[in-house]
C-alpha cells in the first residue's frame, strides 16, 4: 500500500488553506501531521480521502488517481476517525461500528455473516466488545473514541486517518488510544496518518512527521530531523528540545518556554 | 476480552423488529375494523365483515363502503404520511423537534394547494392540480427552511430551525390569508379544507394520495441506512463514502411528496409528525430501518382513532381532527421543550 500526495492545494473562499502539499507514505508507518491551530492540518486530512476536493493536485492510492474512484470505493481503502461524534439520538456502540460496513453494502443488502465477523473482530481489537449494546451518549470520551476507531477498522481500510484523536481526552485515555493505534499499525500493516498539535505524543508515537505552517509543509522526515529546536521555534513559537527518553524507550519533547510572537 | 457475539445480538434485534412490526400491523387492521363500527349507526361485527366481502343491504353498504371505509383508509394514509415525513425530517435535520407542521412546510403546501383551488389551474387532470401544487410548494418551503437554518458543517441548531420554521410558516400563512381575502366562491372551499379534516373523504382522495404516500415512504425506507449514518454527523457520513448532498436531496423530495399528499387531501393537521416518531423512537430506538415502518403504522393507528374521535365526539356534528391533534400535540411539544432545555443550553 502506497499513498502518494501530489501538490494538493485547497482554498476556502479565496483564501489558501493548504498550498502545494506533497508527500509519500507506505504501509506499517505512523505519520504525524503536526502544526499549530489554523495550519491547515484538518483540511489536508479531508483532502486525503476527497471529502474535500483539492483545487489543485491529486492523491494516488496504490498508484491510482483517486479522482477515478467513487466516494464509496475510497471509503473501502481509507477509514477516518473524525474529531468528535455527538448525536442527539442514542445509537448503540454496535450500531455505530456496524456502519463501518456500509461502504461494502449495496442499498438493498443486509449485513452478511462475514460482515458481522469483521465487526466483532474490530470490537475485540479496540476492547469495545463489552460496550456493544450501550448507547453512545452514555459512554465516556475515551470509550466513544475507541468505538469510532472500531468503526474505521470495520471498513477494513489499508489507510487510517485520525484527526486529533486525543483531543478532549484525559491523559490516561490519550496514552491508551495511541498505544492501541500504534499496535494496530504494526499488526494490521496499515498506514496510519494522525493529525495533531501535541508535540510530545507525536514524538513518542510517530515514525515520520510532516510539520505544517500556514498551509505549507515546513519540514518532513524522521522525528529527530523534523522536530529540531529551530523548527519548533519557527512553527510553534516555543523553545523546546527533543530527547530520547529511556523510560518510554522512544522520543519525547520538553517544552522549555514560549517565545514571544514577532521575535522569532 | 471475549469477542462479542455480534451475530446473536443481530439476530435478536431482527426478531424484535419483526415482532414489533407484526404487532403494529395487526393493531392497525384491528383498529380499522373496530372504528368501522363506531358512529351514529352501529351494526353487528359479522355484518361488517359480510359487507366488506360484498354482502349486506344497500343501506349498510352505503354507510360502510361509501362513507366510513374510505374515510378510515384516508385517515390511516394521512397519519402514516405525516409520521413518516416527521421521522425522516428529524433524521435529516438531526433534530428531534422537526416535523412538517413545526417547520412551516405544511403551510407551504397549503399555499400551493389553495393557489391551485383559487386560480383553478389544472394540468394533467384537474384532480392532480391540488396535490402537485402542494408538492411543489412543500419542497420549496423545505429547501427554504433548511437553507436558512443550516450552519457550517451541516449542523442545524434547534433554535434557528424553529425560528426559520416560524418565519417561513408565517409568510405562507399570510399568503393563504391574502388569497382567502381575494377569493370569491372558492373561499369556503379553502377555509373548510384548511381546518384540517377528513369529513369529505372520498375514494378519489384515496386514489390520489395512496400512490404518492406509498412511493415516498418506500423511498424513505430504502434510504434508512443512509439516514442513520447522517444522524451521527455529516462529516462521518462523508467519511463512510456517502454522497451526502445527493442523499439529502432525495430524502427531502420524498418527505415533501408524502407531506404534500397528506396536506392535499386533509388540509393542515398538526403535530402528528412530531409526536408519533418520538414515541416510536422511545419504543424501538433510533434506527430508521425500523423507525420508518413502525412510525408509518403508528401514525396510521393514531390518526384512525383521532379521526374517529373527531367524527363522534359531538354527534351528530363533528370536529375538525386538526383541532384534536393540536390539543394533544401542543402540550407534548411543550413537554419536549422543557425536557430538552438543559441539553440545548437554554437553562444553566
Amino acid at each position: 500500500m502506497k499513498l502518494s500526495v501530489q501538490g494538493i492545494s485547497f482554498c476556502y473562499r479565496s483564501e489558501d488553506v493548504v498550498s502545494g502539499v506533497s508527500f509519500e507514505a507506505a504501509e506499517g508507518q505512523i505519520v504525524g501531521i503536526l502544526g499549530p491551530n489554523g495550519s491547515g492540518k484538518t483540511t489536508l486530512l479531508k483532502c486525503l480521502n476527497r471529502v474535500l476536493s483539492p483545487k489543485e493536485g491529486t492523491v494516488l492510492i496504490e498508484g491510482v488517481d483517486y479522482r477515478q474512484r467513487t466516494r464509496k470505493e475510497i471509503a473501502r481503502q481509507i477509514g477516518v476517525v473524525p474529531q468528535s461524534a455527538n448525536s442527539n439520538f442514542p445509537f448503540t456502540a454496535l450500531d455505530i461500528v456496524m456502519m463501518g460496513r456500509n461502504p461494502e453494502l449495496e442499498r438493498f443488502e443486509r449485513e452478511k455473516e462475514s460482515d458481522l465477523q469483521i465487526v466483532s473482530n474490530a470490537m475485540r481489537m479496540t476492547n469495545t466488545s463489552a460496550l456493544a449494546d450501550r448507547p453512545m451518549d452514555q459512554l465516556s470520551g475515551g470509550e466513544r473514541q475507541r468505538v469510532i476507531i472500531a468503526r474505521a477498522l470495520a471498513q477494513r481500510p489499508k489507510i487510517m486517518l485520525l484527526d486529533e484523536p486525543t483531543l478532549h481526552l484525559d491523559v490516561n485515555h490519550q496514552i491508551e488510544i495511541l498505544d492501541l493505534i500504534s499496535r494496530l499499525a504494526r499488526e494490521e500493516r496499515m498506514l496510519v496518518i494522525i493529525v495533531t498539535h501535541d508535540l510530545s505524543l507525536a514524538a513518542r508515537y510517530c515514525d515520520r512527521i510532516i510539520l505544517m505552517r500556514k498551509g505549507r509543509i515546513v519540514s518532513a522526515g524522521d522525528v529527530t530531523q523534523v522536530l529540531t529546536r529551530e523548527n519548533m521555534a519557527k512553527v510553534f513559537s516555543i523553545d523546546a528540545a527533543i530527547y530520547y527518553d529511556e523510560r518510554i524507550g522512544t522520543h519525547n519533547v520538553a517544552v522549555i518556554g514560549a517565545i514571544k510572537e514577532g521575535k522569532e | 476480552m471475549d469477542a462479542v457475539d455480534v451475530a446473536s445480538l443481530q439476530k435478536r434485534k431482527l426478531a424484535r423488529w419483526g415482532a414489533i412490526t407484526a404487532a403494529m400491523a395487526a393493531g392497525l387492521v384491528l383498529s380499522m375494523l373496530i372504528t368501522l363500527n363506531i358512529g351514529a349507526v352501529s351494526m353487528p361485527f359479522d355484518t361488517i365483515i359480510d359487507v366488506l366481502l360484498g354482502g349486506g343491504n344497500k343501506f349498510q353498504r352505503s354507510i360502510i363502503m361509501d362513507t366510513r371505509l374510505p374515510r378510515i383508509i384516508l385517515a390511516a394514509l394521512v397519519g402514516a404520511a405525516l409520521a413518516v415525513a416527521g421521522a425522516a425530517m428529524q433524521g435529516v435535520f438531526r433534530n428531534p423537534m422537526a416535523s412538517p407542521y413545526v417547520l412551516g412546510i405544511s403551510a407551504g403546501a397549503a399555499f400551493g394547494a389553495s393557489l391551485a383551488i383559487v386560480t383553478g389551474i389544472s394540468w394533467l387532470s384537474g384532480q392532480l392540480a391540488v396535490p402537485s401544487m402542494a408538492f411543489l410548494f412543500c419542497f420549496l418551503t423545505l429547501l427554504l427552511v433548511y437553507s436558512i437554518s443550516r450552519t457550517k458543517g451541516g449542523f442545524v441548531p434547534v433554535e434557528t430551525l424553529l425560528l426559520a420554521g416560524i418565519a417561513v410558516g408565517a409568510f405562507f400563512n399570510a399568503l393563504v390569508s391574502l388569497m382567502k381575502y381575494f377569493a370569491g366562491e372558492e373561499l369556503s372551499a379553502i377555509v373548510f379544507w384548511m381546518m384540517g379534516g377528513l369529513w369529505q373523504a372520498r375514494w378519489e382522495d384515496v386514489a390520489i394520495s395512496l400512490p404518492m404516500i406509498v412511493l415516498g415512504s418506500a423511498i424513505l425506507w430504502l434510504m434508512s441506512r443512509d439516514l442513520n449514518t447522517m444522524m451521527v454527523g455529516e462529516e462521518h457520513a462523508l467519511h463512510l463514502g456517502l454522497n451526502v448532498n445527493g442523499v439529502r436531496l432525495i430524502i427531502l423530495l420524498a418527505a415533501s411528496l408524502v407531506t404534500a399528499a397528506a396536506v392535499a387531501v386533509s388540509g393542515i393537521i398538526g403535530f402528528v409528525g412530531l409526536v408519533v416518531p418520538h414515541v416510536v423512537r422511545l419504543l424501538v430506538g433510533p434506527d430508521h430501518r425500523i423507525l420508518i415502518p413502525v412510525s408509518l403504522l403508528g401514525g396510521a393507528i393514531f390518526m384512525v382513532w383521532m379521526d374517529t374521535l373527531a367524527r363522534t365526539i359531538i354527534l351528530p356534528a363533528e370536529l375538525p381532527v386538526g383541532i384534536i391533534t393540536a390539543l394533544l400535540g401542543a402540550p407534548f411539544f411543550v413537554y419536549l421543550i422543557i425536557s430538552r432545555r438543559r441539553k440545548m443550553g437554554w437553562v444553566k
